[in-house]
C-alpha cells in the first residue's frame, strides 16, 4: 500500500528563517532556501509534530 | 494533531515582532495550548503585562488584555483580581520586568498568595532596550552594560518565589515546548499565587554576546542544562553543577488573598451594621 503523506505547510509570510525546524526535525525534512525554510523531504516525515510545536513564528502546520 | 493557534490570535497580528529564534513565540504557543486545554473563556481571562519584548505577548492574544507600565503588571493584575475574583488572571513578562523594576511587586504578590498565575520568560537580559544585564544575567556573562563580564551573582527566580511565599512554583525551558503547556495548566489550576519561570532565548542581545553562534545552540544548551526534579533525585551535587532543576518545584496550600480580604469586608460590614 502506498504511504499516505502528510501536508507540511510553511507560511512564508511568517517564517523568519531561524533554522529551528531544520535542526530539530528528526528526519531532516526541511532545508533553508535563502532566509526561508522549505520542505525538501516530505516523504521522510513521521508526523512527530516537533516542527509545528517548536516554530517560534507560527509558520508551520503539519496536516494529515 | 495540528493545533489551530490562530483562533486565539487577534486577526492580522501575525507575524509577531519578535526576532528570528526568539523563544517568546514558543512560550506564547505553550500558553495558548494551556488556555485551550483548560477551556478558558476569552471574556473571562485577563492577561496583564509590563514592558519589554516578553510583555508584548498580550497584544497578540484574543482575550481581555492589559499592557501596563514597566514592572507593574502584578499591581494591575491584583486590582483586576480583587475587583473581579471570578476572572482568571495571568501576568506575563520578562526577567527585567518581573524581578528588576518589578521585583517588589513580585515578592509581595507571592507573600499575599493572590490567585494569579505569573509566567516569567527569563532570557537573562533586557532584550527590548538592547541587552543591558538583568538580575538573572549569569555571573561572568556579557551584556551591553557588562562588556568585561557580569560581576553580580544572579537571582534564582524560582527560589525567590518560594522564599517569598508563592504556593506553586515551576520551571521549564523554551526547548521543552510540550512541558510549557503542562506546567501552565497546573499553575492556572492551582489556587494561590503560582509562578512559572521559562528559561528562554534572546539570540539577538544575549546569544551573540555570549558565544552562542545560533539560536539552535541556545536551544541545545537549554536541553543540556535542564534536569527534571525526578532525574535530580538520583544525581549527586557534583553532577548537578551547572544544571537547573525543571518541573514542578514547589506546591503548598495557604489561605488565598481575595478570600481573606472578603473576610475583612464582611467583618467591617458587620461592625458598621
Ligand atoms: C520605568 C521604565 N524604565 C525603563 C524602561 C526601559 N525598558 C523597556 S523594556 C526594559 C527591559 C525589558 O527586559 P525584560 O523585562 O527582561 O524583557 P525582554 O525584553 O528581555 O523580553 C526596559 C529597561 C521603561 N520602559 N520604563
Ligand atoms: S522554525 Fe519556523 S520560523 Fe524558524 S525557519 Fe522553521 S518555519 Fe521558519
Ligand atoms: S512532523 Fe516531525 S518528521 Fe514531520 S516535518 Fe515536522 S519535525 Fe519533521
Ligand atoms: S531582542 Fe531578544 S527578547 Fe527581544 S524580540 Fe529580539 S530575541 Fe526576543
Amino acid at each position: 500500500m502506498e504511504k499516505r503523506l502528510p501536508t507540511i505547510e510553511i507560511n512564508e509570510k511568517y517564517c523568519k528563517g531561524c533554522h529551528i525546524c531544520v535542526e530539530f526535525c528528526p528526519t531532516r525534512v526541511f532545508e533553508m532556501k535563502g532566509f526561508i525554510a522549505t520542505v525538501k523531504n516530505q516523504e521522510a516525515c513521521i508526523e512527530c509534530m516537533q516542527c509545528e510545536l517548536r516554530c517560534p513564528d507560527f509558520a508551520i502546520k503539519v496536516l494529515p | 494533531m495540528s493545533f489551530d493557534y490562530e483562533k486565539y490570535i487577534r486577526p492580522g497580528k501575525l507575524p509577531h515582532i519578535w526576532c528570528p529564534g526568539c523563544g517568546h513565540g514558543i512560550v506564547m504557543k505553550g500558553l495558548i495550548r494551556a488556555m485551550d486545554a483548560l477551556g478558558m473563556k476569552k471574556n473571562n481571562t485577563a492577561i496583564v503585562s509590563g514592558i519589554g519584548c516578553a510583555s508584548r505577548l498580550p497584544g497578540y492574544i484574543d482575550c481581555c488584555t492589559l499592557h501596563t507600565t514597566h514592572g507593574r503588571a502584578v499591581a494591575f493584575a491584583t486590582g483586576i483580581k480583587m475587583a473581579k475574583p471570578e476572572m482568571q488572571v495571568l501576568c506575563v513578562g520578562g526577567d527585567g520586568d518581573g524581578v528588576a523594576i518589578g521585583g517588589n511587586h513580585f515578592i509581595h504578590a507571592c507573600r499575599r498568595n493572590i490567585n494569579i498565575t505569573y509566567l516569567i520568560m527569563n532570557n537573562n537580559i533586557y532584550g527590548m532596550t538592547g541587552g543591558q544585564f538583568s538580575p538573572t544575567t549569569p555571573t561572568g556573562a556579557k551584556a551591553s552594560t557588562t562588556p568585561y563580564g557580569n560581576p553580580d551573582p544572579p537571582f534564582d527566580i524560582a527560589k525567590l518565589a518560594i522564599g517569598a511565599g508563592a504556593t506553586f512554583v515551576a520551571r521549564g525551558t523554551a526547548y521543552h515546548a510540550n512541558q510549557i503547556e503542562k506546567l501552565l495548566v497546573e499553575a492556572i489550576r492551582h489556587k494561590g499565587f503560582s509562578v512559572v519561570e521559562i528559561l528562554d532565548s534572546c539570540p539577538t542581545t544575549y546569544g551573540r554576546r555570549n558565544r552562542f553562534r545560533s539560536v539552535v545552540e541556545m536551544m541545545n544548551n537549554l536541553k543540556e542544562i535542564a534536569v527534571s526534579v525526578q532525574a535530580a533525585e538520583h544525581m549527586s551535587p557534583e553532577q548537578m553543577q551547572g544544571k537547573v532543576l525543571t518541573g514542578v518545584l514547589y506546591r503548598d496550600n495557604r489561605p488565598e488573598y481575595v478570600e481573606e480580604y472578603q473576610k475583612v469586608i464582611e467583618a467591617a460590614q458587620d461592625f458598621a451594621g
